[in-house]
């Protein structure tokens, strides 16, 4: 008797510590995604960009780490092609006071075009993942080792970084100002703050995690590149950023939820379910419209949660 | 010190820069394309013959334009209506999509049957497709208030799914080879070319006439001027007691209704069956075709002439420059950025030097 418990125990547990470390990889680039538009619209900016900035980030990614043998520089590779890309984004809405719909359109299809042609060389070029985390003691610890301790960096450093998000702007001087230019540019501007200033860093902010979201895609979640791979992820983390109501830690909330219907997706065909591949990929996307409109349909909740100057031009001689 | 160069805002929209934006986009991207061949190796002025002049230099190749401008034309008109009224339907691929599977479906389920009624009913299932798939975010817009621009590109990647299902499952050729594609459709389901030894089909003067029609109906018709109002003043047209929702009804299902014809154009005329890639990303390209033809509907025409050309210039520099096809997404990306940069010429004149103290000016 007692071995076959044990036996299925430890089974159990290592079922519930690979769908966990699952649920973990799909939630991970959505919430680095996410927290970085989060910040980026608190600032009063919509970027609809993100989809072409994690597409640059996961291309840069991978072409540096088999350029270089290095995932560290490749994560340094795709931050810094993540804030060139809100860069352009920021010289355009911000210096140039372009339309900011249209433009966060122009820099998603310029990055998928743009990655398409970086990556060309790359496609089918094998990459070994990036490893798990192994803390000596505590990784070993059976079950809640790997459960807890057993991930790649990054997860931990997509909760660490919400959770520093969530501190700055709740709580400090420099979240304040954020918040003011993303609520009332005009009234931030009298007060002596460089509304473009601040917005230009947001954006920049924005920029990074979303260059580093697709780097994950790249070097961790899958391994390789392929054009377009992100496969609507950056316009999943723009939805998720409404369904938060622009807080952070319902942004990881969200992300692992989503994290958890893929899931479904890859485990419902090993269970044997006979649903066809292509409605069990589908899930994610309507999951998305099923959030979007459960959260929206309190019109006033999304109005009084979104920041007021959202989407709006600031004319500094007005 | 800080504003070096500064935007000083013109009096009222210089007519000028609204044409000519277009234009020095169109040339700046040029530019950078130059220096981007030479950046690969190889000589600017050839590649930018190879991209821009052989492609078009036989009747084959005039045509290949025309037959893949009229997708994007039909396209952009659609769009540019809901862009002029605030309403955003980026999802053109998908409605696209499943404008090719309802008239496909239809084309496939009629079979052999032999009438001149066939080729009017499987045209309009596919308008009827499409509508209905853009039908999705208009309802979620005015009954939930749902984001039509998350919603709709939602739609796109769970459509591409749907046809992916149809192509390789319930609707695969028994006699394909295992391929995942349908059954060629009839003859009398098919848009006939009107032009041998090419591919000139039917269904580009139809997409002449539709765009026209859609023309005179913004020009001249009520709604087109409701939808400007919107646009340009949300407040003043409630005021006047414009609905938006019917606006959001009206630009999404136009728009979803063109790209639906569209799509089944696409699988009836050049393609004439369902397979998975319908679309080289018409409903995206048709995008920048609505911004960079100024929301007009002789602009988008000329405009998605040009961004035809880069589709068939892409191939071409591939096939005989062993320049990468991707080429292609680098430039319409790069045109759009320009045209938004140049369009700030509209509003504003560029002036250097230190920002006037205010109360100077």
């Amino acid at each position: 008797m007692e071995p076959t418990l044990a036996s299925s125990l430890a089974e159990a547990g290592a079922a519930a510590t690979a769908l966990i470390g699952a649920m973990a990889r799909a939630a991970t680039p959505l919430a680095l995604a996410a927290t970085g538009e989060l910040v980026t619209e608190k600032a009063g900016v919509l970027n609809l960009g993100v989809e072409g900035m994690m597409l640059m980030g996961a291309v840069s990614a991978f072409a540096v780490t088999v350029a270089t043998g290095s995932p560290v520089l490749g994560l340094g590779a795709a931050i810094g092609a993540g804030m060139l890309m809100g860069l352009v984004f920021a010289g355009l809405t911000l210096s140039l006071r372009t339309n900011q719909v249209a433009t966060g359109l122009a820099l998603t299809l310029f990055g998928v075009g743009l990655s398409a042609f970086v990556g060309r060389d790359f496609v089918g070029t094998p990459l070994t993942a990036l490893p798990g985390l192994s803390i000596p003691g505590l990784s070993d610890l059976p079950v809640l080792g790997p459960l807890l301790f057993g991930h790649d960096p990054l997860v931990y450093l997509s909760v660490a970084l919400i959770a520093l998000v969530s501190w700055f702007l709740g709580r400090t001087r420099g979240g304040l100002i954020v918040r003011a230019v993303g609520e009332n540019h005009d009234a931030a501007h009298s007060l002596g703050h460089d509304v473009l200033l601040v917005r230009y860093g947001a954006v920049l902010f924005g920029g990074a995690l979303c260059g580093l979201a697709g780097a994950y895609l790249s070097l961790v979640y899958t391994p390789m590149w392929v054009e377009n791979m992100t496969a609507g992820r950056g316009w999943i983390a723009l939805a998720l950023v409404v369904f938060a109501t622009w807080k952070p830690w319902r942004v990881l909330l969200g992300a692992w939820l989503f994290g958890g219907v893929t899931i479904l997706q890859l485990h419902a065909q090993g269970l044997g379910v006979q649903i066809p591949s292509q409605f069990l990929s589908m899930l994610p996307y309507l999951a998305t419209i099923l959030v979007l409109v459960l959260i929206s349909r309190d019109a006033m909740r999304v109005r009084l949660s979104a920041p007021a100057c959202l989407g709006k031009a600031f004319h500094p001689e007005h | 010190m800080k504003m070096f160069l500064h935007l000083e805002a013109r009096g009222e929209p210089s007519r000028l820069w609204i044409w000519a934006a277009p234009l020095m986009a169109v040339f700046l991207t040029l530019a950078v394309g130059s220096a981007l061949f030479a950046a690969l190796g190889k000589d600017p002025l050839q590649a930018l013959n190879g991209f821009f002049i052989m492609p078009v230099s036989t009747l084959y190749g005039a045509t290949e334009l025309l037959v893949k401008a009229a997708p994007l034309a039909l396209i952009a008109v659609g769009l540019a209506v809901g862009f002029r009224g605030g309403v955003w339907n980026i999802g053109a691929e998908g409605q696209l999509t499943l404008g090719a599977i309802t008239g496909g479906g239809l084309a496939l389920a009629l079979g052999a049957v032999d009438s001149p009624l066939v080729l009017p009913a499987v045209l309009l299932a596919g308008v009827l497709g499409g509508m209905a798939w853009a039908a999705i975010p208009a309802l979620l817009r005015t009954r939930f208030h749902a984001n039509e621009i998350l919603t709709s590109l939602m739609l796109t990647y769970v459509a591409q799914l749907l046809l992916g299902w149809l192509v390789h499952g319930p609707w695969r050729d028994p006699h394909g080879f295992n391929f995942p594609e349908t059954a060629p459709f009839s003859p009398h389901a098919i848009l006939p070319v009107l032009l041998e030894g090419t591919r000139l089909h039917l269904g580009i003067p139809l997409a002449g006439v539709v765009i026209l029609a859609v023309w005179a109906l913004l020009a001249r018709g009520f709604i087109g001027f409701q939808i400007k109002v919107m646009g340009l003043a949300p407040r003043a047209g409630a005021y006047a007691g414009f609905r938006q929702n019917r606006l959001v009804w009206f630009s999404l299902l136009l728009s979803g209704g063109l790209a639906g014809l569209a799509g089944f154009s696409e699988a009836a005329g050049p393609i004439g069956q369902l397979q998975p890639a319908l679309s080289p990303g018409y409903g995206f390209t048709a995008i920048i075709v609505a911004f960079l033809g100024r929301l007009h509907p002789v602009g988008i025409v000329l405009a998605a002439l040009f961004m035809a050309l880069t589709y068939l210039g892409g191939e071409t520099v591939q096939l005989f420059m062993g320049l990468p096809l991707a080429v292609t997404g680098v430039f319409q990306g790069l045109i759009l950025f320009f045209l938004l940069a140049c369009d700030v010429l509209i509003l504003y004149r560029v002036r250097v030097g230190r920002r006037p103290a205010p109360g100077v000016s």
